[in-house]
């Protein structure tokens, strides 16, 4: 009992030290997607065929492939190829987030088509500009109705920051293998990493929930259904 | 070009509208409308479901492109570039059927949003604007609500409310009642007739024959992409010179009752 106290007492400093590198890694990925997703989604419903033509092709491509393929391929293969020496922790972050790019494109996608082609007739026939209306208008509401699903994609993405582990970033799951191989003691080393995840998860479901609620448009209750006055 | 522009100056109808097409895919649903609206004018446009009114509305003023033919707003003509049609479009108010209002703003944020975003009004100016504007139909008090708390016939009068801030030289309804339950289209038809008192120039597109009737100066019978007559309600309503419109008023007085008989 002595001996798995002392275990956990070095243990669990070591594996809240990488606490902080997987937060990063999600919280940089997530930003990425936001970044790009956005734009994409935007260029999906409102560009050429061209464009959403590209754009599909790329969604199609991310969520297509496993994660860690798509981490060696770049890591490895294309990273490699055209010289560029990144460490493990960018490379994770720059691979997870275009991944998350394709999925937060699609959640983003579906609230803005879920508005309805009436918020944009309505604000162009104010004079609004295609790009004003798409400030003023869609994306205010679109947010809104993306939170769930964006609440969803943090889940994922958290716990999908684990397989870079597989680069050597030293992330929770990087150390508690190191930790658990060298003790000998698996069991609670990997528990341990299974509650800080858990932690991590709803620590996050509840901010975002918490968002949901505090932006949520008057007289829409709780399950989002109108209200009737 | 230009000298005839000058010449036509004088009384130049503030919406002239020549030979609109408009197809969507296989299905020709504008096949060459032509009609002037002179300042103050309403002019309301009626005939089965199906037959473009919606479509010439929206063409209009550009929401959906006419695939020929041209519109005039005092005497120039909406075309040009995407920036160049939003121009025009600021001057042309459109009330929706089913209103769209953005939801995620008050009812006074809606109405602010266009003198904000396409005038630059300050802030301050486009809200007094907008109490005013909502004063105008009779919703001051109901400003700071959002569209989901407000009932069917409230949402169309903020909609009204929103398109009069941009004070626009006409305005254009496309079925402002059609959404709405009965009890509720009253209050909606008295800010319209409101308006046609006080000299709004209105293009109107309704099943209200009440409304046509006793606000109207001209009635246009649509039909398969086509107007078929046009003239002073008393004409249309009375003695229409073509059967088919005899034979449309007649089943539209059946069904919406015996204030619309003669």
């Amino acid at each position: 009992m002595t001996d798995l106290f002392e275990l956990l007492t070095r243990a669990v400093p070591f594996l809240l030290q990488g606490t902080g590198v997987t937060l990063s890694l999600v919280l940089g990925s997530l930003a990425f997607g936001f970044v790009l997703g956005i734009p994409m989604a935007i260029g999906e419903v409102y560009g050429g065929r061209l464009l959403s033509r590209i754009i599909r092709i790329y969604v199609w491509f991310f969520r297509g492939v496993p994660v860690l393929v798509l981490l060696f391929l770049f890591y490895f293969g294309l990273f490699t190829l055209i010289g560029l020496n990144l460490p493990a922790f960018l490379s994770g972050i720059i691979v997870l987030g275009l991944r998350s790019t394709a999925y937060q494109s699609q959640i983003f996608r579906g609230s803005i088509q879920s508005l309805g082609r009436g918020q944009m007739m309505a604000a162009e026939s104010l004079g609004l500009s295609r790009t004003g209306a798409i400030i003023h208008v869609i994306l205010p509401q679109a947010l809104r109705l993306s939170i769930p699903g964006w609440s969803n994609e943090y889940c994922i993405l958290l716990k999908d920051t684990a397989v870079t582990y597989a680069i050597g970033v030293m992330e929770i799951m990087t150390r508690g293998n190191f930790i658990a191989t060298t003790s000998y003691r698996p069991m609670p080393i990997f528990l341990t990493c299974a509650v800080i995840f858990i932690f991590l998860t709803y620590g996050g479901i509840y901010l975002l929930d918490f968002l949901e609620k505090k932006v949520r448009i008057p007289g829409y209750d709780e399950k989002t259904k109108e209200v009737t006055y | 070009m230009s000298e005839q522009q000058n010449r036509e100056k004088t009384d130049e109808p503030v919406l002239r509208i020549r030979d609109i097409t408009k197809k969507y895919g296989e299905n020709q649903v504008l096949k060459g409308v032509s009609f002037d609206v002179q300042l103050g004018d309403t002019k309301v446009i009626i005939g089965p479901s199906g037959t473009g009114k919606s479509t010439l509305l929206r063409c209009i003023n550009h929401l959906d492109i006419p695939d020929n033919g041209q519109v005039f707003l005092n005497g120039h003509e909406i075309h040009g570039s995407k920036k160049d049609i939003s121009t025009y479009r600021r001057q042309i108010g459109f009330v929706f059927q089913d209103f769209n209002l953005f939801d995620h703003l008050t009812a006074l944020g809606n109405v602010m949003l266009g003198p904000v975003r396409v005038l630059n009004m300050s802030k301050a100016d486009a809200r007094d604007l907008a109490c005013v504007e909502l004063e105008r139909v009779g919703l001051r008090e109901k400003a700071d609500l959002y569209p989901a708390q407000l009932s069917g016939g409230q949402k169309q009068r903020v909609s009204i409310a929103r398109t009069l801030a941009m004070n626009p030289k006409l305005i254009l309804f496309d079925e402002p009642t059609s959404a709405l339950d009965p009890e509720l289209i009253g209050e909606v038809l008295e800010v319209m007739k409101d308006l046609a008192r006080s000299g709004m120039t209105m293009v109107v597109v309704t099943h209200e024959m009440g409304f046509a009737r006793s606000v109207a100066n001209e009635i246009i019978f649509m039909e398969d992409g086509r107007i078929l007559e046009e003239g002073p309600p008393q004409e249309i309503f009375y003695k229409p010179k073509l059967e088919r419109t005899r034979q449309f008023m007649r089943k539209i007085s059946e069904l919406y009752g015996k204030e619309d008989n003669p």
